[in-house]
């Protein structure tokens, strides 16, 4: 038996009401990645353009002469977000604009795999872009392949045997950080304050800025439209996808959300890509994950827990909880 | 006065892009095409211009920004070689199906393996099909021209263009050039106006899928407008040699006049062969050259007005499509086809991997052609 994620109604106040992105779109209903790009697109407003290798957004965003965002969206070849993103910024430049914000918005595909180089050079030269990988764990756009972001046990077209994947998933979070970037996050849009705290936080610096985006897939993860949102939810409790921040090219790191653990069995059992495996294989996933979030988070300053007591039920954070006074607009 | 400079191929492409105020450069080393991002990196050190220069990690990644910083709407340009060149082939096609109007300088050196670093043109004739206009020079003169054309056409029909010279033969040879002053060059290149872009004001979407009642109208334009290029080129020509005094033609005569023979090449091979045709001329054989100057788009009436009514014609490449045979000979005579008048060809490669190509080599090319007149098609030099 899994537990039912119990998600407390509250009212969004800080979510900005301009629809920028969305009418339209082509992605599966409750795909992950599409909240995320209206979320993102909320917090870093209609100044923005978008750079889109290869993924699903080259459907999404719609074919020729449609396109769902409202702001321009430069398609690119798969393994060029980072450096397509530095060239559009480089010519703003030239024409004497510095406000507007590039942000690159690449699948996990073209950004741990084929775009990594590309992603690495970019990061190096401290380039003035904002980089967002959108992680389903796979190559969705053709069709659940197994990439370097997918998960240690999970089925894909290409990992059909038991016990799927052998490999743990790589680590960007720890890859990124050691470029020395001044800005890197994790975020989840199931924690839709602390999501938007992150992408108004990256339009307002400048440099390299990268935010790692937890984005379910219910067609590649094998689960119902619906879970998108608990799933984040799960994927944050059960230390799967922590949530934080780096700073200042890795000297200040926060963890941004510390719930009271659940078993990653919790988040595990409700998706058929992991349906076949053992308990023995939930153990090892177990590990796998424990080992990873206490690298992850060994460094990383902790939120202070409500009133130094564990919360005896865990709410999704408010923004203020999370960031104390509120800085950023 | 115009200035005279005595520069390399290369130091002139450098000079070119200063010339013609490149905003964005990507830029990434690769021998012989080095010393035009050094130059490059140099004049704009020297406030002699001041474009972006984007230090990139691969040649991939700088046609990559060249092709987005293009999108934005500002003048873009790059450089490489060889196995650079090839590793840009899928972003090619972004800058051709794209209609950018990105410039390239291309230093023709021999593919691997095994590793070779002189010159043939199987690098950038292996990209002939990606959408780009192709210019092949012989002087670090007609390479300086040639870049502030590129520039010019490129922006007025929305095709990118690689201009090409050949490794040290060309881009590490010094030569005195004449250099063009500011008025002249904003006459002959105004400030590129991008008729599209990437603009906040404007949001549109560029490069999204396109289902096949789109595609192929799309690139029906891409092929018409390459086929206008040929007059925008030459149009662009006579401009610049009102300007200049400098005209380079989409393909180059020398003694054609009266000639039976004619020696067909292109780049630096020209200037070799032309040597040779004034000592076979003292023996009374009666030689022309004829250089290929634009590969693409194919100037075939030029090619055709060229040819037409000669005796023989030796076609002479630096590069081969194997299993068939020298590039520049095939597009000749698919240019001569059902041409009345078309003269026999004879096809020679030689000066692979930076051979030397002497006057030898040609004169042995053509006697050998003269000996067995409509003989043999196709021979190795
Ligand atoms: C050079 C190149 N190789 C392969 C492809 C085919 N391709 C297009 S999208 C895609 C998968 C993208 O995966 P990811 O980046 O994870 O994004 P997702 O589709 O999962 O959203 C692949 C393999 C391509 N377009 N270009
Ligand atoms: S396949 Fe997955 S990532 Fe792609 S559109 Fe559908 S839900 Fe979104
Ligand atoms: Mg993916």
């Amino acid at each position: 038996m899994h537990r039912k994620p119990r998600l407390q109604g509250r009212p969004l106040w800080n979510v900005p009401s301009d629809e920028i992105y969305g009418q339209g779109h082509l992605a599966c209903p409750g795909c992950g990645a599409a909240i995320s790009m209206r979320l993102a697109l909320k917090a870093l407003g209609r100044r923005t353009i978008i750079v889109l290798p290869a993924c699903c957004f080259s459907v999404i965003d719609g074919p020729f002469p449609c396109s769902a965002a409202g702001v321009p969206v430069l398609h690119c070849a798969f393994e060029t977000a980072g450096a397509s993103a530095a060239g559009v910024r480089a010519a703003l430049a030239a024409r004497g604009d510095d406000e507007t914000l590039v942000m690159a918005w690449a699948g996990d595909g073209g950004t741990y795999d084929i775009g990594f180089q590309a992603l690495s050079a970019a990061a190096e030269r401290n380039e003035d872009i904002l980089f967002v990988c959108y992680d389903n764990e796979a190559y969705m756009n053709t069709g659940i392949q197994r990439s370097g972001a997918t998960p240690m046990s999970a089925w894909t077209a290409t990992t059909p045997a038991y016990p799927g994947k052998a490999e743990p998933k790589k680590d960007l979070a720890a890859i990124m950080i050691a470029h020395r970037i001044p800005y890197f996050a994790t975020a989840c849009p199931t924690y839709v304050d602390d999501f938007l705290m992150k992408f108004r936080k990256a339009r307002a610096m400048r440099g390299f800025r990268m935010i790692h985006v937890f984005s379910p897939c219910a067609p590649g993860w094998q689960v119902a439209e619906a879970e998108t949102i608990a799933l984040g939810h799960l994927a944050v409790r059960a230390r799967v996808f922590p949530l934080l921040e780096a700073e200042e090219g890795g000297r200040v790191r926060r963890l941004n959300v510390d719930p009271p653990p659940l078993p990653v069995a919790d988040y595990l059992r409700r998706q058929g890509r992991f349906k076949h495996l053992k308990d023995g294989d939930v153990k090892a996933v177990q590990a796998e994950v424990d080992r990873r979030w206490e690298e992850l988070t060994a460094r990383c300053e902790r939120p202070a827990r409500l009133d130094g007591r564990a919360p005896r039920k865990w709410r999704l954070p408010s923004f203020e909880r999370l960031q104390g006074p509120r800085r950023l607009v | 006065m115009p200035r005279r400079e005595l520069l390399t191929g290369n130091e002139a492409v450098a000079h070119a892009v200063a010339l013609a105020d490149a905003k964005v450069i990507g830029i990434y080393p690769i021998t012989p095409q080095t010393t035009i991002i050094e130059k490059i990196c140099d004049l704009a050190a020297k406030k002699v211009f001041q474009p972006r220069i984007i230090h990139v990690e691969s040649e991939h990644s700088a046609m990559a920004t060249v092709i987005a910083a293009s999108y934005t709407g500002v003048r873009a340009f790059t450089a490489t070689s060889a196995q650079g060149l090839a590793l840009m082939h899928e972003l090619l096609h972004w800058a051709g199906g794209g209609r950018l109007p990105v410039v390239l300088a291309n230093v023709n050196r021999a593919m691997a393996p095994g590793w070779s670093i002189w010159t043939d043109q199987n690098d950038s004739l292996s990209q002939r099909d990606t959408g780009w206009m192709q210019f092949y020079c012989e002087s670090a003169q007609e390479v300086l021209d040639s870049l502030l054309l590129a520039f010019r056409v490129s922006e007025r029909v929305m095709i990118p263009s690689m201009v090409v010279l050949d490794a040290f033969v060309l881009s590490h040879t010094s030569e005195p050039v004449e250099m063009p002053d500011a008025e002249t060059v904003a006459e002959f290149l105004p400030e590129y106006r991008a008729p599209f872009r990437l603009d906040v004001e404007k949001p549109c979407s560029f490069g999204a899928l396109l289902r096949p009642q789109h595609y192929q109208e799309i690139r029906v334009q891409l092929q018409d407008a390459m086929e206008a290029a040929v007059a925008e080129i030459e149009a662009s020509d006579e401009l610049w040699k009102k300007l200049t005094g400098r005209g380079w033609g989409v393909v180059a005569g020398y003694r054609t006049e009266d000639a039976d023979i004619l020696f067909v090449t292109s780049a630096t091979v020209a200037s070799t062969a032309r040597a040779v045709a004034d000592r076979l001329r003292e023996e009374g054989i009666k030689v022309g050259v004829v250089k290929v100057r634009v590969f693409r788009p194919f100037p075939f009436a030029a090619i055709r007005r060229a040819l037409a009514g000669r005796r023989l014609a030796v076609v002479f490449d630096r590069n081969i499509s194997y299993g068939h045979h020298g590039i520049f000979a095939q597009e000749i005579k698919s240019a001569l086809y059902g041409v009345s008048g078309a003269p026999p060809l004879a096809c020679f490669v030689g000066g692979l991997g930076g051979r030397d190509v002497t006057r030898e080599t040609i004169e042995t090319t053509l006697r050998s052609a003269l000996a067995k007149s409509n003989g043999r098609l196709f021979a190795w030099i």
